[in-house]
C-alpha cells in the first residue's frame, strides 16, 4: 500500500493498518535499541501531562508531524536503556534520547510504508521540555495515535497527517 | 589489530550507542573520536587521522551526504572506510552516499549484530 493511495481510500480500514505499523514501527525501535518489549495500551483516553514532547517533520509522498510524547521519568528510563546506565543516571540525556528514539520510529515507519521511503524526508527532532504548552496542528488529512506501555509507563506516538 | 574510529551523529546518546555496539561487535577499538555533523568532523580530520568513521545523514549544519563530499576532496585523501548509519532508508540517499564513496550502509535502528556485519569485512580489507 502507498502512502498515496492510502491517503486516498476512505479511511477506517487504512486508518488501523497504519495504526498497526505506527505501533510495530515503535516496538521494532524499543527492542533493537532499549532491549525493551513495549505493550499497547488501552489508557490513550487517560492522558497525563507529557513533560517531554519530541517531534520529527515529515515532507514528501507524505507530510506530517510525528510525535512521541511522555513523562520526565520515562523519558530518563529511555535514556538510561539507550546508554546502558541504571535508571536515573542518565537524565541530562533524556531530551536527545526522546528525540533520537522519535526520529527512528518516523524512519521506520515511513519504510514500512511501500512507495513512501524514497520520497519521503525527515527533519532534525525538535524536543519540548515542560507539560505546559498545547500544540495546534493545522493538519487536514487526520491523526493516528497509539499508546503504549514503556517498563509501566505511558508513551503516546501521534502521527498528525498534513497531506 | 587496534583501530581508531571516528563516530559523526548530531546525538551525543547515538554516538555512545554506536561506540557500545562497535566494542560488542569485538572490535578492538584503540580511541573513539566523535564530531556532532559533518563539519565538525571535518574538523576533526585536521588534525587525526581515523581507521573508521561511522556517519549519520540527517544532521545539522553539514549533512553526512555533503560530508562524504568534502572528505573525497581531501588531500591527501581520507583512506578510512565510510560507513552510513542512519534514519533516511530512503534508495536515493544511500545510492548518493554510496556513489560519493560510501562502502556501507545501516539503518537504524540496528542491532550490534548488523554493525559488525558491516564493517568488519571493511577493516579486514
Amino acid at each position: 500500500m502507498s502512502a498515496e493511495s492510502a491517503l486516498s481510500t476512505p479511511h477506517s480500514n487504512v486508518r488501523e493498518q497504519w495504526q498497526t505499523l505506527l505501533e510495530l514501527s515503535t516496538s521494532e525501535v524499543f527492542e533493537m535499541m532499549l532491549g525493551t518489549q513495549l505493550k499497547r495500551s488501552d489508557d490513550a483516553e487517560n492522558a497525563i501531562a507529557s513533560e517531554f514532547t519530541a517531534m520529527v517533520g515529515l515532507a514528501g509522498s507524505l507530510c506530517g508531524v510525528l510525535s512521541l510524547r511522555c513523562t520526565a521519568e520515562a523519558a530518563s528510563l529511555m535514556a538510561s536503556k539507550m546508554l546502558g546506565l541504571a535508571p536515573g543516571e542518565a537524565e541530562q540525556q533524556s531530551w536527545d534520547a526522546i528525540g533520537e528514539v522519535c526520529n527512528m520510529i518516523a524512519g521506520n515507519f515511513k519504510a514500512k510504508l511501500a512507495g513512501c521511503g524514497n520520497h519521503c524526508m525527515l527533519s532534525v527532532p525538535t524536543i519540548i521540555t515542560g507539560a505546559d504548552y498545547q500544540l495546534h496542528s493545522l493538519a487536514d488529512g487526520g491523526t493516528i495515535e497509539v499508546a503504549m506501555r514503556f517498563d509501566d509507563l505511558l508513551i503516546w506516538i501521534t502521527l498528525e497527517i498534513h497531506s | 589489530m587496534s583501530i581508531k574510529a571516528m563516530i559523526v551523529d548530531d546525538s551525543s546518546v547515538m554516538r555512545k550507542i554506536v561506540e557500545r555496539s562497535l566494542r560488542q561487535a569485538g572490535l578492538d577499538i584503540s580511541k573513539v573520536l566523535e564530531a556532532g555533523n559533518g563539519a565538525e568532523a571535518l574538523g576533526v580530520l585536521q588534525t587525526e587521522t581515523v581507521d573508521l568513521i561511522l556517519s549519520d545523514i540527517n544532521m545539522p549544519v553539514m549533512d553526512g551526504i555533503e560530508f562524504i563530499r568534502q572528505v573525497q576532496g581531501k588531500t591527501p585523501p581520507v583512506e578510512a572506510p565510510i560507513v552510513m548509519i542512519t534514519t533516511e532508508g530512503s534508495e536515493s540517499h544511500v545510492v548518493q552516499a554510496l556513489q560519493l564513496g560510501a562502502k556501507g550502509y545501516i539503518r537504524k535502528p540496528f542491532t550490534p549484530d548488523q554493525v559488525k556485519e558491516h564493517v568488519i569485512p571493511l577493516l579486514k580489507g
